[in-house]
């Protein structure tokens, strides 16, 4: 089962932390300093990595949900 | 296990009960903290909550409703006071008793401090760990007034940087030749430059001997060798020390922190421990460590809720911490001391320091490159040698 990755750019600090957790996952636009979502829909062996990312997230900019309750 | 008791009302006792819910943990959960407050986060607390204002609901952790849907008692503003883990009871500070079947010990740090021996009014020191905290250190920043902070550290620096902004007339003294020097040896000295191009007083390399109360309020601050410092408000940040004292005799392994096994067990099987307070062996670095920084305390609570239900994998982790100050965004993976061989490469508004040790890449501190933060902390989890290190680092500069 994949999963979806959501991302809310107007609630992104820039911490990168997403990126240092799912460098699959995640890009920086360095110049405006906001992550990039570069796969919302991640298959399910980055699902670890995808949560992650999701709770490193100090700015609770991202939310991960299984692709059936979608 | 049918009840767990999680003593620390912040991230990582969050993080923990949230763990432990997960992984289908039924039982009852009581959380226990010393702070009226809901768990609040505190990055914020040295940064925008002091200029946009420090409200308890804007930092929660969690909504309040969260606490009843995870069926959580919350017993706040009731600090623990002692411990024994042969009974599996603890104590609080009004006297009354808990028992349970696992414990989590998150009770993080406490400012350290060192400047009130040398002041007749320690009430005019401020330090900065708390809501509470940041709520009276920001009543007090006025534009135009003088701020001293003692301690060149993370959240000293953060704070003058947030308070320059604001208009205060700012001056740092360190001990050390350089800010951050403990972390960073001599790369500190890029913080310095930093600060004093937007005009921040730093003064490192001397201390503080006297402070002394002034009749219309604030301090006159009194450096050895150096001129006098009229402050409207003085803050002391000089590090954080583990909060063990409830612990001490209770028998629990102490040592700069509680004493964890590679999976986050205490030297007793059913207490874990997680966050700021938690020293243990990270056998990716081969070395015992605690470490305060957010991500941590955030990883770890939801590990030492495993470890309470049985699970027996080792935490091994890269550290990460990340702090703003003026316009740079400073974020560090891995490890890294004074003692490190160190390779600076810098950009006009940004900065890669990597730091080595026997041959090894082990920490690097990114300004405003948060691409080579992610590279190089895969480089670090592979181990690259530092050799290839500090060669990538010039090519791609
Ligand atoms: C101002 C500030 C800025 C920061 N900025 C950053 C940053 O930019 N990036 C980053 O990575 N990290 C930052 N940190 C560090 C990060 O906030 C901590 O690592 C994190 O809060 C640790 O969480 P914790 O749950 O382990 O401990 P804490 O957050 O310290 O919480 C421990 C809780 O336990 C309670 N307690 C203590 N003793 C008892 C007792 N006996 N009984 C009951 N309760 C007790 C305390 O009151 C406290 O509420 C910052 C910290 C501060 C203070
Ligand atoms: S961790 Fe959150 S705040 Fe940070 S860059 Fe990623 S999405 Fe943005």
């Amino acid at each position: 089962m994949a999963i979806i990755v959501k991302f809310d750019p107007s609630k992104c600090q820039g911490y990168a932390n997403c990126l240092i957790e799912a460098p699959e996952i995640w890009d920086f636009d360095e110049d405006n300093d906001v992550a990039l979502l570069i796969q919302d829909v991640v298959p399910d062996s980055l699902r670890v990595k995808a949560e992650a990312s999701a709770r490193g997230c100090p700015a609770h900019a991202i939310t991960v949900e299984n692709q059936s309750d979608a | 296990m049918r009840n767990v008791v999680v003593v620390g009302a912040s991230l990582a006792g969050v993080n923990a009960i949230e763990g432990l819910r997960e992984r289908g943990f039924m039982g009852q959960i009581t959380l226990v903290g010393a702070e009226h407050h809901l768990p609040y986060d505190r990055p914020p607390l040295s940064k925008e909550a002091l200029t946009d204002g420090v409200e308890a609901g804007r930092l929660a952790l969690r909504p309040a409703a969260w606490y009843e849907e995870q069926g959580v008692t919350l017993r706040l503003g009731e600090p623990a006071r002692a411990l024994d883990p042969a009974t599996k009871r603890l104590w609080l500070d009004s006297g009354e008793q808990l028992d349970f079947d696992g414990l989590v010990v998150a009770t993080g740090s406490s400012a350290r401090r060192f400047a009130h021996r040398l002041c007749g009014d320690p009430a005019r020191l401020c330090q900065l760990r708390t809501l509470d905290d940041a709520q009276r250190l920001r009543d007090q920043l006025e534009p135009g007034h003088r701020l001293v902070v003692l301690g060149a550290g993370f959240i000293g620096l953060e704070v003058a940087a947030t308070a320059r902004t604001l208009g205060l007339e700012v001056t740092v003294i360190d001990v050390a030749t350089s800010p951050l020097a403990r972390v960073l040896g001599e790369a500190g000295g890029w913080f310095s430059e930093l600060h004093t191009a937007q005009g921040v007083d730093i003064r490192c390399g001397t201390s503080v001997d006297r402070i002394e109360p002034r009749s219309g309020g604030g301090v006159i601050v009194r450096s050895p060798g150096r001129d006098t410092l009229k402050a409207d408000l003085f803050l002391e940040s000089v590090g954080a020390t583990p909060a063990v004292d409830w612990l001490i005799g209770s028998g629990l392994a102490l040592q700069d922190g509680v004493v964890c096994g590679p999976d986050l067990r205490t030297s007793h099987p059913d207490i874990v421990a997680a966050g700021d307070v938690a020293r243990w062996h990270n056998e990716l670095f081969g070395e015992s460590m605690r470490v305060e920084h957010w991500t941590n305390a955030v990883e770890q609570g939801r590990h030492a809720a495993g470890a309470l239900l049985g699970e027996r994998e080792s935490y091994r982790s890269i550290p990460y911490f990340w702090t703003d100050q003026f316009a740079a965004k400073a974020r560090f993976v891995g490890r890294a001391d004074a003692a490190d061989d160190i390779v600076v490469e810098r950009g006009d508004d940004s900065a890669v320091i990597l730091f080595g040790r026997d041959g090894r890449l082990r920490g690097a501190l990114c300004i405003n490159a948060p691409r080579r933060l992610a590279r190089c902390r895969l480089a670090i989890r592979d181990g690259m040698s530092w050799a290839d290190a500090a060669s990538d680092l010039a090519t791609c500069a």
